[in-house]
């Protein structure tokens, strides 16, 4: 087992993984917060904006996502975000960081939407009777307990994420599972233990994050 | 809550002016936007890209033979799964030890796993140890690949809908003499099966959406097919777009059939379970939502004992 993992460089392809995982839960946690607070904003096209964001994205499958930004936006727009004397596979990288953001956003949108949810009634119109705006109740008191009472789904979405940044193989990024695919097909006698360490890899991963957000939604849940 | 109505006063002239305003720099910036990209890519969005979707051939030939692969894989995998899940469900329900840990590890397992591992894992066991024909692989390693992780999917969705019952079903299943898999049987399962109708529904989208990733196994799927189309007509960015609003259609239905079976059962059921198993399927997504085991989502009866407002 141990010959796999240094003869496929398994460890290098999670960490890679690990590098997707992290850089994608920032951007989709940035994006999915912007498109929340467009769908609860009182400016009525922002709330069209959001929702029709959700709901394209969404139902598109990642796949088709992420070829859409790396064969069209990448390749043919030729919009880049290292200089484009880089790597091929740093570009490929990039571009499905990028995909995978936009593609967790509408979930975590959606999350933090059932974490507005939480929140009392009273709790925002409180806010508004002692004279805070829009902007102001959102920052300051429904977002923090939104956020709070969110964790549990946005721990989903974050696991869900682990495991969708397989798909980025498909345009080339030597993750755990282009390294998996690379190994069964050089040596396929040892079929089941490859699948075996692999699988074992995301088990490890998942896991503890899983139990991990479930502690935390307890532990940070808003006494009511 | 109608967050809308609550997050704001109701804009008065003035604020409405303001909105209006704000709205339409918004709505610019946006245009603005998604204007760059179409700017960007106007040379294949030309009436010549288009025109291979005017032809006949091109809906017989890729469009058809796309959509017709990707929902016989789903309709495959969600007849399979829904097997293999019932089986697991009630294995975890068992009071048998054995059985219990056994569905337990299988469910945490292959709940972990990536979906698209799996389909590779599949490919290739059915590759090198079945020696199955080469045609054969790819509906089988998609098939697998999306039975094995949404069987578990549902296994927990059994579970949950079992645990979210009133306690006084399965007691008075029990009072009446049955035994305690027949209290499962004929008095729970019922019960939870039709409580998580929507939520089937709405594993349809997520299964519909996972068969793309049989790209990878070379499963002739729609944005396979489209690929092809492209490759041929060198269309690329029109051939996704198509497929991307095949794929929204098609799933934006199956969510909105899943939300008036939520609506319409919600209507038929008294009990507090029906609520709460079907905000666990609907929202926010059914896909992430089955981590959302019930530890996680705590106890959904809290949702009805007024801890949690249910909006």
């Amino acid at each position: 087992m141990l010959d796999i993992i240094r003869e496929y460089d398994v460890i290098g392809a999670f960490w890679i993984t690990i590098q997707l995982t992290l850089y994608a839960a920032v951007g989709s946690l940035l994006i999915g917060t912007i498109v929340a607070i467009l769908r609860v904003s009182p400016v009525k096209i922002f709330s069209w904006a959001g929702v029709a964001y959700v709901n394209i994205v969404r139902n598109t499958p990642l796949t088709l996502l992420v070829f859409f930004m790396f064969f069209c936006l990448y390749q043919l727009l030729g919009w880049h975000i290292s200089p484009l004397s880089a790597r091929s596979s740093t570009h490929a990288f990039q571009w499905g960081v990028v995909g995978l953001s936009f593609y967790h956003a509408s979930f975590v949108a959606e999350a933090l939407r059932s974490g507005i949810n939480t929140v009392p009634v009273g709790q925002a119109e409180a806010a508004r009777a002692i004279g805070l705006g829009f902007g102001q109740s959102l920052r300051d008191v429904i977002l923090p307990q939104a956020f709070r009472g969110a964790i549990a789904p946005l721990g989903n979405t974050m696991i869900a994420l682990t495991k969708n940044t397989t798909v980025v193989s498909t345009i080339g990024v030597a993750e755990a599972s282009y390294a998996m695919k690379n190994a069964i097909e050089f040596s396929p006698n040892v079929l089941y233990v490859i699948f075996f360490i692999m699988a074992l890899g995301f088990v490890i991963l998942t896991l503890p994050m899983g139990v991990l957000f479930t502690h935390f939604s307890r532990k940070l849940a808003v006494q009511r | 809550m109608s967050e809308q109505a609550v997050l704001f006063d109701i804009p008065g002239p003035k604020a409405e002016r303001r909105n209006t305003v704000i709205g339409i720099m918004g709505a610019l910036v946006i245009v603005g936007l998604l204007g760059v990209i179409v700017y960007g890519l106007r040379d294949q969005l030309t009436p010549a890209m288009w025109a291979p979707f005017l032809s006949a051939d091109t809906w017989r030939y890729y469009v058809y033979p796309g959509v017709f692969m990707t929902l016989q894989a789903a309709i495959v995998s969600v007849v399979l799964a829904s097997l293999l899940g019932l089986i697991l469900g009630m294995g975890r329900l068992s009071h048998n030890k054995v059985i219990g840990w056994a569905s337990a590890i299988f469910v945490e397992f292959f709940r972990s796993v990536p979906v698209l591992m799996m389909m590779l894992f599949a490919f290739y066991v059915f590759m090198f140890t079945f020696r199955l024909p080469g045609g054969l692989l790819p509906i089988v390693g998609v098939v697998v690949g999306l039975t094995l992780y949404n069987s578990c999917v549902m296994a927990e969705l059994i579970r949950s809908g079992v645990h979210s019952l009133p306690k006084g079903q399965r007691e008075a299943g029990l009072a009446i003499g049955l035994s305690p898999s027949q209290t499962l049987r004929s008095v729970l399962l019922p019960q939870a099966v039709t409580a998580m109708l929507p939520s089937l529904v709405s594993q349809l989208v997520v299964i519909l959406k996972d068969t793309a990733l049989g790209y990878l196994i070379t499963y002739p799927d729609l944005v396979r097919a489209m690929q092809n189309l492209s490759a041929v007509k060198g269309n690329l960015v029109t051939s996704f777009l198509v497929a991307a609003v095949i794929f929204i259609l098609m799933n934006y239905s199956l969510t909105s059939l899943a939300r008036w079976l939520e609506r319409k059962l919600a209507g038929r059921r008294s009990g507090p379970a029906a609520v709460a198993l079907t905000d666990l399927a609907i929202d926010p997504d059914p896909d992430e939502d089955m981590y959302a085991d019930s530890e996680l989502y705590a106890d959904p009866a809290e949702y009805t004992r007024g801890k949690r407002p249910l909006h």
